[in-house]
């Protein structure tokens, strides 16, 4: 196929007048300007305007507020990052807690699928922070978190440093410096799953999750 | 007059299914109601859609060089690059990349370029079955009907009739008749196809040349699961897809999606910038992107024509088009319906095919009006309505073919009328004297309208009379 390459570079190269346009700076889209104060209410307000769970903890440790909101959801298997960032916390959250295991993601998918896809009621991950402005949770998965987790259990609980709510996506790109390390799978999550495929209404919990839970802490 | 056309027939039809154009017009009256809330303040709306034509104006101009980058970036990541000249190439390739798997099944996002190669029909010709996941997609695949909006598929059927459509495919399931009850069945459904799949394929809504990324935008959940639990994940779309950078996407991304469904942004915004690595544990474990061309570089040839490239298909244009809104998208009878369609339709498929598209227009302007990166259709489609029947040939394959004789005299009479002062003067004070002898029908114009009537006086002439002067 690298004919086809060939003679399709070929044919937009021959175009006259197309070359670029030296030295042309775009108009700078408008940005959002929230203050620092005011993104975790925003971050909120977006999030549960698309029946995303907001709790905000006042503390660092998610632990307290995690095991309350696991334990009312009936939770038995509960899927973690065994190296991620959450480990410690989650292990020391859990142990010794009637009715709710642990599981970890700790072997590739090809040898666990079905329990992963039929066997797992929630899993917990960790983010890179959040938008205010669009109510979104940034994931960027990797061996630790891997992608699945916040895509196939039922229930997704995600916990979000408050002070890592950017006002914008274009702010997260810029501070985080997604151009110089995309990872494999980066990630917006503003919401459960929903679809409005049948007449435009919304329904929530089509192929994701269908609860998402946000947890932010100070 | 000459017998109807498939299109005339098309909209005949249309016209006639009260309770599919009622199913459309409410959605789409909705979706105009979300879009303007979306965007409540007019000068940043005006400057986002700044920023998205200069963007997409941008990446056009350096086309050629950016895919070059892109391929490079990709290859870096480990994405496979794969350039198709048309769409029996890309449903060969990707053919030949399932048969490389042993895959017998295909899961499908949600993909309009996938519809423009028709490859569901070509790879089950193949024995391979491409399941749709997204639930619009997956109801018209079982109803066997193709898309009647690039963004809402299904929005031509009422929940009663996706109920019985579920019940008579899937009759050992329990039936249901509200919305949720719905989901719920094709989430059953559908999971399993997600567990079994072999190979996922999906579309791009955006490619960044500067870190070989495919970004994909969702609400469901399906095109992230399509893209990271089958072991191959194919992405096929148009080579005009392509940015240049990282920073280019979140203007593109605030205007996509706010001009298509009013949201701030969808559930899921997925940046996928290669296979599985070494130690991670999901994700595929090859990623191949297809770029295909299908008449885009001779779009690209045209200065005028080039402006559909930038389209980033959030249908807004449909979605506020008065002939769209009345008729749906099944009417147009090609995969790209709408304003939209209509400029890009014909340059793919030929004038002489599809030119009478060009004359389903009442050239309004909403389209141009509402297009997140300012591309001029109602200019576009006049274009393609005079390309139709120019003389000295033109870029788009058809060209002139829709000419006819009496039509050119009649514009030719008009022309050489209006040139000549003392001629268009001496045709008025005709009309006006002789007006009882203007016809009262013409074949086809007065079936639905009412002829005007000259004036006993012209508007020239009362207008001297108020004292009104000629120069």
């Amino acid at each position: 196929m690298s004919d086809a390459r060939e003679r399709i570079l070929a044919r937009l190269r021959l175009v006259p007048g197309a070359a670029p346009p030296a030295g042309t700076v775009p108009p700078a889209a408008p940005e959002a300007t929230i203050p620092p104060t005011e993104r975790v209410a925003q971050f909120r307000a977006c999030l549960e305007a698309v029946r995303a769970q907001v709790h905000v903890a006042p503390v660092a440790d998610p632990a307290p507020l995690l095991r309350r909101l696991v334990a009312e959801r009936g939770i038995r298997r509960l899927l973690y990052g065994a190296d991620g960032p959450l480990a410690p916390v989650l292990r020391a959250a859990f142990a010794g807690v009637d009715g709710t295991v642990l599981v970890p993601y700790d072997a590739s998918i090809e040898s666990w699928k079905e329990d992963l896809f039929y066997g797992i009621d929630a899993a917990v991950t960790s983010s890179l922070g959040g938008i205010a402005e669009t109510g979104s949770v940034i994931l960027w998965p990797d061996a630790a978190e891997p992608r699945l987790m916040s895509l196939v259990p039922p229930i997704h609980f995600v916990v979000v440093a408050a002070g890592q709510i950017h006002a914008t996506l274009d702010e997260a790109m810029r501070v985080q410096r997604w151009a110089e390390r995309m990872p494999t799978n980066a990630l917006l999550i503003s919401g459960p799953s929903k679809s409005a495929d049948i007449e435009q209404t919304i329904a929530y919990g089509v192929h994701g999750p269908k609860e998402l839970v946000v947890i932010v802490t100070a | 007059m000459a017998s109807r056309s498939d299109f005339g027939r098309r909209v005949e039809l249309a016209l006639g299914s009260t309770a599919k154009r009622a199913n459309i017009a409410r959605a789409m009256y909705g979706l105009q109601h979300k879009r303007l809330a979306a965007f409540p303040d007019r000068a940043a709306l005006e400057s986002l859609r700044d920023a998205g034509e200069a963007i997409k104006r941008r990446a056009l101009a350096r086309l050629p060089e950016l895919l070059e980058q892109l391929e490079a970036s990709c290859r870096r990541n480990g994405i496979e690059v794969h350039w198709a000249e048309t769409v029996e190439d890309a449903n060969r390739i990707v053919l030949t990349i399932l048969r490389g798997q042993g895959a017998r099944s295909l899961i499908k996002g949600k993909s309009m370029v996938s519809e423009e190669m028709e490859l569901n029909r070509a790879l089950e010709h193949e024995g391979i079955e491409a399941l749709e996941s997204d639930l619009g997609e997956f109801i018209i695949q079982l109803a066997g009907e193709g898309p009647s909006h690039i963004i809402a598929p299904a929005v031509h059927k009422s929940r009663h009739e996706v109920s019985a459509l579920f019940g008579r495919m899937f009759p050992d399931l329990p039936r249901r008749e509200d919305i949720e009850g719905l989901c719920a069945t094709a989430r059953e459904i559908l999971r399993r196809k997600f567990f079994a799949a072999d190979a996922g394929l999906s579309g791009a809504n955006f490619l960044v040349a500067e870190t070989g990324t495919i970004v994909l935008v969702e609400n469901e959940g399906n095109g992230r699961l399509c893209t990271t639990a089958p072991g191959v994940h194919i992405a096929v779309t148009g080579i005009e897809k392509l940015v240049e950078r990282m920073a280019d996407i979140p203007p593109l991304l605030k205007l996509l999606t706010r001009s298509a469904t009013g949201q701030p942004i969808t559930t899921y915004v997925n940046f996928i910038s290669g296979p599985r690595k070494t130690a991670e544990k999901d994700g595929p474990r090859e990623v191949h992107l297809v770029l295909l061309d299908n008449g885009r570089s001779r779009m690209y040839e045209d200065p005028e024509l080039r402006d559909s490239l930038r389209c980033i298909r959030c249908g807004a244009c449909m979605n506020h088009c008065p002939v769209y809104v009345r008729l749906g998208g099944h009417a147009y009878g090609t995969v790209y319906p709408g304003p939209i369609g209509t400029v890009l339709e014909p340059q793919r498929t030929g004038l002489d095919r599809l030119g009478e598209l060009t004359e389903a227009s009442t050239l309004c302007g909403a389209c141009g009006e509402v297009c997140p990166v300012r591309i001029p259709l109602p200019k576009l489609i006049n274009r393609l309505r005079f390309d139709a029947v120019r003389t000295d040939g033109g870029p788009t394959s058809g060209s002139g073919r829709r000419r006819t004789g009496r039509e050119a005299l009649i514009w030719q009479v008009w022309a050489r009328v209006h040139r000549s002062p003392r001629v268009y003067r001496l045709w008025l004070a005709l009309a006006t004297r002789l007006r009882r002898l203007a016809p009262r029908r013409i074949a086809g114009w007065s079936d639905a309208r009412e002829l005007p009537r000259p004036a006993a006086r012209s508007l020239h002439a009362l207008a001297r009379e108020r004292g009104f002067c000629d120069e």
